[in-house]
This record gives C-alpha cells, sequence and structure tokens, in this order.
C-alpha cells in the first residue's frame, strides 16, 4: 500500500505540473500590465515600475517566471501580489468559505442522493421509483443559476414573509445556517447523479449471485439488504462522492455570485480584474491539489472496500 | 398421500412413509413481455434420506427453476407458481408463510450453485460468509463462529483451513471456493442438499474431487442430495437415481443402473451416446441433432419430437404421459419399448 | 475480405425487431442495436416531447420573427417609463428594467443558447471523438501522452477554466464562449471514446476482419467506430444541455456574451438586482433555460435507455 501511495503522488506531479503550466499560460496571457493596473488611475514614477518588475521578475522570458513560481510553490511559498501581501492569506479566508459550501454540498449529496437512491431502489418499478427518477430528471436540468435564484425567492423571501426564518439568502454573517440553501443550490445536480448511481448500482447488486446465495442461505431480508449487498453498492458511491468534492469546490463559483459568499469564485473574479496574477494561479493550484489528493483518497478507499483491489 | 391443511413445521427426524423430499405436479412460468413462459410444466420427483437424486437435462430444461422454487429463492414476480406441491417431509413448502419458509430455507433445506467465485460475496472473507449461517441462525458469537467456519472448512478438506479462514473467495482456486461454498451450505446440517451444477465451471480432476466430496458428505450425515447437471458422465458413480429433464417436463425417471445399462426415452438415449467412451476410440460421437425447444413456442405434442430419430405421426399431434414402465421407472415416450429395445441391440 | 461481413449487418437489420439483441457483440450488433433502439424510442413519451419541445427550440433559434413581431435589438421598442410592468396582452412576460419587452428577449436569446450548444457539442465530439479512437486504436506512446493530457484538464475545473480564458480574450461573444467550453471539455469525450473502442478492440469479429487483413483505418471506421460511437453520442446529447447552462451562467457571470448580444444568462444578470420586486424578467428566460436543458438531458436519456436494456 505505501509503495502505491508513492507511485500514485509521482504520478500527480505530471498532472499537476501540467495543469500549473497550463493555468499559468491562461494567466500570462491576460492583457494588461498587472504593474500598471496596481497603480489605477495614478501614474507610476518608471523607476518604480523597474523595481517592481525586476522584483516579480516580470521581465523574465515567459518559462522562467514559471519557473520561479514553481521552485516557490515545492517550498509551499504560492507567492505575493504586486501590492505585497502573501498570496496564502488572501487564499486562506476564502477557502475557508468555499470548503465550507462543498462540505455542506457534499453532506447533503451523500445523505439526500444515497438515501433517494436506495428508496427507489428498493421500490424499483413503483410508482416512488418513478417520482424520484423524475424528480432526479428536474435536478440535472435546471442549471443552478436558476435553483439559485429560485429558492433565494421562495424559501428565503417568500417563507420570510410568512414569519418563517430558516435560510440566510445572503453572506456568511450567520454561521452554518448561512450555507444550507446554497449548500443544497450547489449540490442539486450531484444529489441527482448520486441518487441515480446509488438507484442503479443497488439493483445491479441485488441481481448479483452472491445476493442469490445470501438468500439461499435463509438470511433476513434486512440482511441480505443491508449487509450483503449495501456494502458491494456503496463502492461506486465513494468514488463518485471522493471525485465531486473537486467538483463542487470548482463550480461554486456561480453559487458564491448568487449568494453573494465571498469564496474563492468571487476572489478570482476579483483577482482577474485586478491582474493578481499569482492569486489566480494559486486559487487554481491549490483546486487542481484538492482533486488530486480526493482521487488518490478514493482509489485507496477502494482497497479497503473491496479486497479484491490489491495495490502492488 | 396426506395434505397437512394447517401448516406446520416438519420435525427433524423421520416421518412416516412421507419421503424427505417429494416434488408433485410442479408448474412455475415466468412472465415476460412476449407472455408467460411455462419453464416447469408437471414435474414430479421424490428423494427420500440418505439419496442422491440427479437430475439431468440441458439448460432451459428446467432442472435449475425447480431447485430455486424448492429453495424458495424464484424472483416472484415475475415468476409464478400456478399448480403443483413441493412437500418436505409432508408439509407443503409453497403454502408455508415466508418467515416459516425462511426457517427452513439455509438450515434444512441447502443449495450450492455453479460458478462459486460469482456465487460468493467478494467483500467479505470466507470464514465471515461461513460463519454468519451461526450468527444468524443459531445467534452464536462472532468468536464461536469463526471456530465453527474453520471446523467447517477442515471438514471440508481445504487445507491451511487456520490460516486460510480470513482470506477472500478471489484468493482461492475454482474447487477451493466451490468447497467453500459446500461448507456453507453444510453448515447446519441440513436434511437436503441441492447442488446446481457444481462441477460445470471445474477442471476435470478437480471435477472428481468436488463428486468425491458430496458423496462422502451425504454419506456421512444421511441427508438427500439432489445433484442437477447436464453431464451424464458425472453422475455415473455418485447418483442413485436419476431424473431427465427436457423442455420443463420430466422423461424419463430410472435408476442410475438401469438407465446406464438400457434408457427407455430417446433423449435419454441420445445423451448416453454422446459421452466419449474408450471403446470407440475413432468412431464418429454421437450428438443429438437440432435445438433445445424455445419454451415461448413449445413444439406440439411431444416436445422432443423435432429431434427424435423415433418420430411418428403421433408423436406431432399427441403429447405422451409419463408411461409407467418398470416399479421405478417412468418414460414419456410412446415408443418406450422400441427405444429399450434399441438400446439393448 | 472484410466485406464478407457486409451481408450479417443487413440480416442484422432484418432481425433487429424480433430477436431483441440476445446475443453477444457481434457484427450485426450494430444495425440492430440502431433498428431496437428506435423502435424502442419511438414508444417513449420521454423522447416524444424533448424531441418536440427541441424541434420548437431550434425553429425559434432560426425563425425568432415567427413568434414575436417586436424586434429586441430595435433601442425603439423599449419604453423606460414602461419599465417592470407585469404580464399583459401587450408584453406576455412584462418588461425588464428598461422597458424592454422580456417575451421578445426570450425568444430571441433562444438562437445563442442552441448555437453554443450544438457547435461545442460537434466539436467536443469530434476532437474528442476522433482523438480517443486513435488514442484508444493504437494504444502505446501516443495513448499514453494523450491520456496524461485529458488528465491535466480533468484536474481543473471547467467553469474557472473557462472564466480564465474568456477573461483572456477581452471580448465575450459566441464564438470565444464555444472556445473556452470546448477547450476545457473534449477530455470527457475523449476518454469515452478511448474506453468503447479498448472495449470494442477486443471482440472476436474485430480479431477476425483484423486476421483477414483489413487495414488499420477500415479496422478504426468500419468495424470499430460503428460499435464505440453509441455511448459518445449519448453523452454528447447530455454535455449539450450542460454547454447551454455553462453558457448562461458565463454570460450572468459577466465573461460570456454581452450586451448588446441577448443571452438568457445575460438576461437573469440584468434582472437580478430587481428580483425579488419584480421576478418576471428573471423567471422567464430562467424558465427557458431550464426547459432547453432538460429537453436535451431527457433526449439523451432516453437514447441510452433505448441503447442500454440493462438499465432497464
Amino acid at each position: 500500500m505505501g509503495r502505491y501511495i508513492i507511485r500514485r503522488l509521482v504520478q500527480a506531479i505530471p498532472v499537476l505540473l501540467g495543469a500549473t503550466l497550463l493555468i499559468y499560460a491562461i494567466v500570462f496571457a491576460l492583457p494588461g500590465d498587472p504593474v500598471a493596473a496596481l497603480a489605477g488611475e495614478k501614474r507610476l514614477d518608471p523607476h518604480i515600475v523597474d523595481v517592481l518588475r525586476e522584483q516579480y521578475h516580470l521581465n523574465d522570458p515567459f518559462l522562467v517566471q514559471y519557473w520561479h513560481y514553481l521552485t516557490g510553490l515545492f517550498r509551499g511559498d504560492f507567492g505575493d501580489t504586486f501590492a505585497g501581501v502573501p498570496v496564502t492569506d488572501i487564499m486562506a479566508g476564502k477557502f475557508q468559505v468555499t470548503i465550507n459550501l462543498a462540505a455542506t454540498a457534499l453532506v447533503m449529496e451523500a445523505v439526500i442522493g444515497a438515501g433517494l437512491g436506495l428508496y427507489a431502489a428498493l421500490r424499483h418499478g413503483k410508482a416512488q421509483d418513478s417520482m424520484i427518477l423524475g424528480a432526479t430528471l428536474v435536478l440535472i436540468s435546471v442549471p443552478t443559476l436558476v435553483t439559485g435564484f429560485m429558492l433565494q425567492l421562495l424559501l428565503g423571501v417568500k417563507l420570510k414573509q410568512a414569519g418563517i426564518d430558516l435560510f440566510p439568502v445572503a453572506g456568511v454573517a450567520e454561521g452554518l445556517r448561512s450555507y444550507l440553501l446554497p449548500g443544497f443550490v450547489l449540490a442539486g445536480a450531484s444529489i441527482a447523479y448520486l441518487t441515480r448511481l446509488t438507484r442503479t448500482s443497488l439493483m445491479e447488486t441485488l441481481r448479483a449471485d452472491y445476493i442469490r446465495t445470501a438468500v439461499a442461505k435463509g438470511l433476513p431480508r434486512r440482511r441480505v439488504v443491508g449487509r450483503h449487498a449495501l456494502r458491494n453498492a456503496l463502492i461506486p458511491l465513494i468514488t463518485f462522492l471522493g471525485a465531486d468534492l473537486g467538483t463542487l469546490m470548482g463550480g461554486a463559483v456561480i453559487t458564491e455570485a448568487i449568494f453573494n459568499l465571498p469564496g474563492i469564485g468571487q476572489q478570482l473574479f476579483t483577482s482577474v480584474y485586478l491582474r493578481e496574477q499569482p492569486v489566480v494561479v494559486g486559487i487554481v493550484t491549490v483546486l487542481v491539489l484538492v482533486y488530486i489528493l480526493a482521487n488518490m483518497v478514493v482509489d485507496l478507499l477502494y482497497a479497503v472496500l473491496d479486497p479484491r483491489i490489491r495495490y502492488e | 398421500m396426506k395434505k397437512t391443511s394447517t401448516p406446520v413445521l416438519p420435525a427433524r427426524g423421520v416421518a412416516g412413509n412421507e419421503p424427505l423430499l417429494a416434488v408433485d405436479n410442479l408448474h412455475v412460468e415466468f412472465a415476460t413481455r412476449q407472455g408467460a413462459v411455462k419453464a416447469v410444466n408437471g414435474v414430479s420427483y421424490a428423494l427420500n434420506p440418505g439419496e442422491t437424486l440427479a437430475v439431468l437435462g440441458e439448460s432451459g430444461s428446467g432442472k435449475s427453476v425447480t431447485a430455486q422454487a424448492i429453495m424458495g429463492i424464484l424472483d416472484m414476480p415475475p415468476a409464478r407458481i400456478p399448480r403443483g406441491e413441493i412437500r418436505f417431509k409432508g408439509t407443503d413448502l409453497l403454502r408455508l408463510p415466508e418467515d416459516a419458509r425462511s426457517q427452513i430455507r439455509g438450515q434444512r433445506i441447502a443449495m450450492i450453485f455453479q460458478d462459486a467465485l460469482s456465487a460468493l460475496n467478494p467483500v467479505f472473507t470466507v470464514g465471515s460468509q461461513i460463519g454468519e449461517m451461526f450468527q444468524v441462525h443459531r445467534g452464536t458469537s462472532r468468536r464461536d463462529a469463526h471456530k465453527k467456519a474453520i471446523e467447517l472448512m477442515d471438514r471440508v478438506r481445504i487445507p491451511g483451513a487456520r490460516q486460510r479462514v480470513n482470506d477472500y473467495p478471489h484468493q482461492f482456486s475454482g474447487g477451493m471456493r466451490q468447497r467453500i461454498m459446500i461448507a456453507m451450505a453444510i453448515a447446519l446440517d441440513p436434511e437436503v442438499l441441492i447442488a446446481d451444477e457444481p462441477t460445470t465451471a471445474l477442471d476435470v480432476t478437480v471435477q472428481a474431487q468436488i463428486m468425491e466430496l458430496l458423496a462422502e458428505l451425504r454419506r456421512e450425515s444421511d441427508m438427500g442430495l439432489i445433484l442437477i447437471t447436464h453431464d451424464l458422465g458425472v453422475v455415473a458413480d455418485v447418483a442413485d437415481k436419476i431424473a431427465v429433464m427436457y423442455g420443463g417436463r420430466i422423461v424419463e425417471n430410472a435408476l442410475v443402473h438401469d438407465i446406464y445399462r438400457a434408457p427407455a426415452h430417446p433423449y435419454a438415449k441420445g445423451l448416453l451416446d454422446s459421452i466419449p467412451r474408450v471403446d470407440q476410440k475413432g468412431q464418429e460421437l454421437y450428438a443429438i441433432k437440432g435445438m433445445p425447444p424455445n419454451l415461448l413456442d413449445m413444439p406440439s405434442g411431444c416436445s422432443f419430437h423435432p429431434r427424435c430419430p423415433y418420430r411418428q405421426d403421433i408423436c406431432v399431434t399427441e403429447a405422451p404421459p409419463l408411461y409407467e414402465i418398470g416399479p421405478t421407472r417412468n418414460s414419456a415416450c410412446h415408443y418406450w419399448r422400441e427405444v429399450l429395445d434399441g438400446s439393448h441391440g | 475480405m472484410s466485406d464478407t461481413l457486409a451481408p450479417d449487418v443487413r440480416r442484422g437489420a432484418k432481425h433487429g425487431k424480433r430477436g431483441r439483441r440476445a446475443s453477444a457483440p457481434k457484427p450485426d450488433r450494430v444495425a440492430s442495436l440502431w433498428t431496437d433502439a428506435w423502435y424502442d424510442l419511438r414508444r417513449r413519451p420521454l423522447f416524444i416531447g424533448s424531441a418536440a419541445l427541441i424541434i420548437v427550440l431550434i425553429v425559434m433559434a432560426a425563425f425568432p420573427w415567427l413568434f414575436t413581431s417586436v424586434d429586441p435589438f430595435d433601442a425603439a421598442t423599449c419604453q423606460l417609463g414602461e419599465a417592470r410592468q407585469g404580464m399583459s396582452g401587450v408584453h406576455w412576460f412584462g418588461t425588464d428594467n428598461l422597458g424592454c419587452d422580456v417575451y421578445a428577449r426570450t425568444v430571441y436569446g433562444a438562437r445563442n443558447s442552441i448555437v453554443v450548444g450544438v457547435t461545442t457539442t460537434v466539436i467536443t465530439a469530434l476532437v474528442g471523438g476522433l482523438l480517443g479512437l486513435v488514442a484508444g486504436f493504437k494504444g502505446g506512446a501516443l495513448d499514453t501522452v494523450f491520456s496524461r493530457v485529458t488528465e491535466i484538464f480533468f484536474a481543473i475545473p471547467s467553469i474557472l477554466g473557462a472564466l480564465l480564458i474568456l477573461a483572456v480574450f477581452r471580448t465575450g461573444n459566441v464564438w470565444t464562449v464555444m472556445l473556452a467550453l470546448a477547450v476545457l471539455t473534449w477530455p470527457m469525450t475523449f476518454r469515452i471514446m478511448r474506453a468503447s473502442v479498448l472495449t470494442v478492440k477486443n471482440q472476436d469479429y474485430v480479431t477476425a476482419a483484423r486476421a483477414l487483413g483489413a487495414s488499420a483505418p477500415r479496422l478504426m471506421f468500419r468495424h470499430i467506430l460503428p460499435n464505440a460511437i453509441a455511448s459518445v453520442i449519448v453523452v454528447s446529447m447530455i454535455n449539450l444541455g450542460s454547454f447551454i447552462a455553462a453558457e448562461a451562467g458565463l454570460s450572468f457571470l459577466g465573461v460570456g456574451l454581452r450586451s448588446p448580444d441577448i443571452s438568457w444568462g445575460l438576461m437573469i444578470a440584468d434582472a437580478r438586482e430587481r428580483f425579488l420586486e419584480a421576478p418576471g424578467p428573471l423567471l422567464f428566460p430562467a424558465i427557458f433555460l431550464s426547459l432547453t436543458v432538460l429537453a436535451f438531458i431527457m433526449l439523451g436519456d432516453a437514447v441510452r435507455d433505448a441503447l442500454d436494456p440493462k438499465l432497464r
């Protein structure tokens, strides 16, 4: 197992390098001069401009700049903005918001998605099953943009007018409660996918030969489904959930915009506008890292859940 | 024959004149898009303690469906049992409520399946899957169930049981996996063991070992054994009697040495003739011509007539009854005498 | 030589309806797969409904003047004095913040959504599909390189990536949006095509054709592609819906289409400030957007179910 982890880490290096290089190149190509952007309307003293350009290696060729960034990254240094603020300082608070949001969404996804999928599979072919399938279709199809505003209007405002103040509709002032509505909106399509995946996976498992064996052993249905089927059906769900963490964090930008959450999406926006290239690259790099690590954890969990998989 | 009007669980031990297990005029249908498929069409057979009954037939003959009906593991729907009885020591299992049925399933009638790799749960150790029988049905503690699992693995002669009890199914060879299936099935000393093609997926040498193990276990415990197979060669040494199935019906019932000496149904004869034999080396191997019948579109009259070398006009129009042709013998062929004579010659 | 397979294909088409594809994949599987699927689809209300909806949307995109006599590009049709009116006989969907007719704008918004969705889908299907076909078929170093490259793209969150690419082009229009989306999503089609090519490649009939001396292009396009393409088509249809949603999202964020272009996402962005008091200008484009995405996802769903009888 240990050797497998090392191999996976080694394999992750080209992905990390490629992704950061790609992002660095895109950000490098962003129009406008970052130093000029820093100054805003004022005209800077040419001498100061030269010093800044030198300090941030802006006069070096692209690949050299990337190299400077990369070596910094491996020391855990995400660099400074042109205004001299460490990028990690800027990112920390924003990532806290996005992680809260994505974690809320992930929990909702796991609980609601797996629950509904389980129920649908056990009611396979009945009215409840069709209703759940129909609901997933709608949930997949309605874009975040739409669910976001609809729920904001219905739950956040109309419900409040009716005297029930459950869901704050903007900002993060109210702690965990602030994340409930945006978390659900962000999770929307994922809930639907997980419901379908759970349903299919469980139905497929229930048709397996070893389930017939479990029935023939005279085990109660509770145990056949709850132990023999579920344990096998869970395996693809774990993969999906793990891979989805990265997707949720990276896809949070629209949800953050709708609910005015000061997360990384918002920050990315601001930083693109301000030409704070190190922040932009830093944010995407962290997201790439999250994606890589989440997938690696999923792979390792796989080995725990399915003994047939052995890593050499 | 006595019928129990109020279903009660049959007691362990001897039960008068009733056979241990009697399938009586069993019909099983499957609902499909194209209509009801009659998979089992009036099958009857009986099994006594300590006896081995081989049920022989090609796939689709209804042999496995009959076994699953006995176990009560058919998916209903789509399956349906419109008629028939399955009497276990005189009690009709089909009329038992589900909770009473589950007291029998696995504990008193157990079953092993063809492909042990897919029939064992891949994510649990073999020890836990064997021990589960004791934990669930006997309330044994996990630790004791573990010990029992090792004992059972020893009993089915898995080398190094103590070391291997915590291994997973995929870590065993095909023959060893089938032994684990058997250990699981005999865990609670069932009175009836149904083995559905237990050796089909195995190498020839391993096949013989598994058959030998099954025969031994039956001798040790006086349980009845139903051996389902499509391979006449496998059962010759082990079985006491044979029921040959074709198209959802029994076409011949016989003691094993009778049928080997002289089959009384053209299909059984065809099966016997297609076994390769050393003394016929060099000759062309016999094969039954034609295809197994389509259950959705059964031939008229005798369902075997399109493939039958003895066919006469009556076979196309009239389905033969199961003629009683001896004290322990039946044949569903209008011309069983000719077949029998032909076999002797 | 390998032409000997052709009669089977034709015979397979005839057997299709009766045979209900019971046996293992054979060359005649392709024809019967599609005939069966079509036979099956014509009976699915979900398919008929979504296909009808898509036809209406395509007509709306091509000839919007059939649906409304108001030309939303004509500034004279907007009356600031009539801003945020409710539904009426004159303005079916009411008017927006600038007093423009919401119905006309919504109708005209269909074009950009459909164009972005369809074109991006075609580009990704062609590029990803072709690369996947070649990589899966040839294997070796080529496959390794392409697979690594797709891993890099998978690691980058697509909405954020698209946002950055769009920030590089200072102007946003349908072409830049399509480009940004296609650049980031072709690896999905690549991966699916590659996986199904790997499965199909080892089927007996391909081995047989190879043994008969069929050339590599002939093997790829005549024997492998027809059998591997089904999954790519299904995924492309479902992706089409998400491209439309992504365009709306990017336009909403201000990096996609820009005024005076008309886009549902842009309309939602414009209406959001006054959304809680006048929901109409936001709701109607939102409903159209959702229905469009729903129609394409439903279509993909129906086709997948028809092609994959196991999941029924």
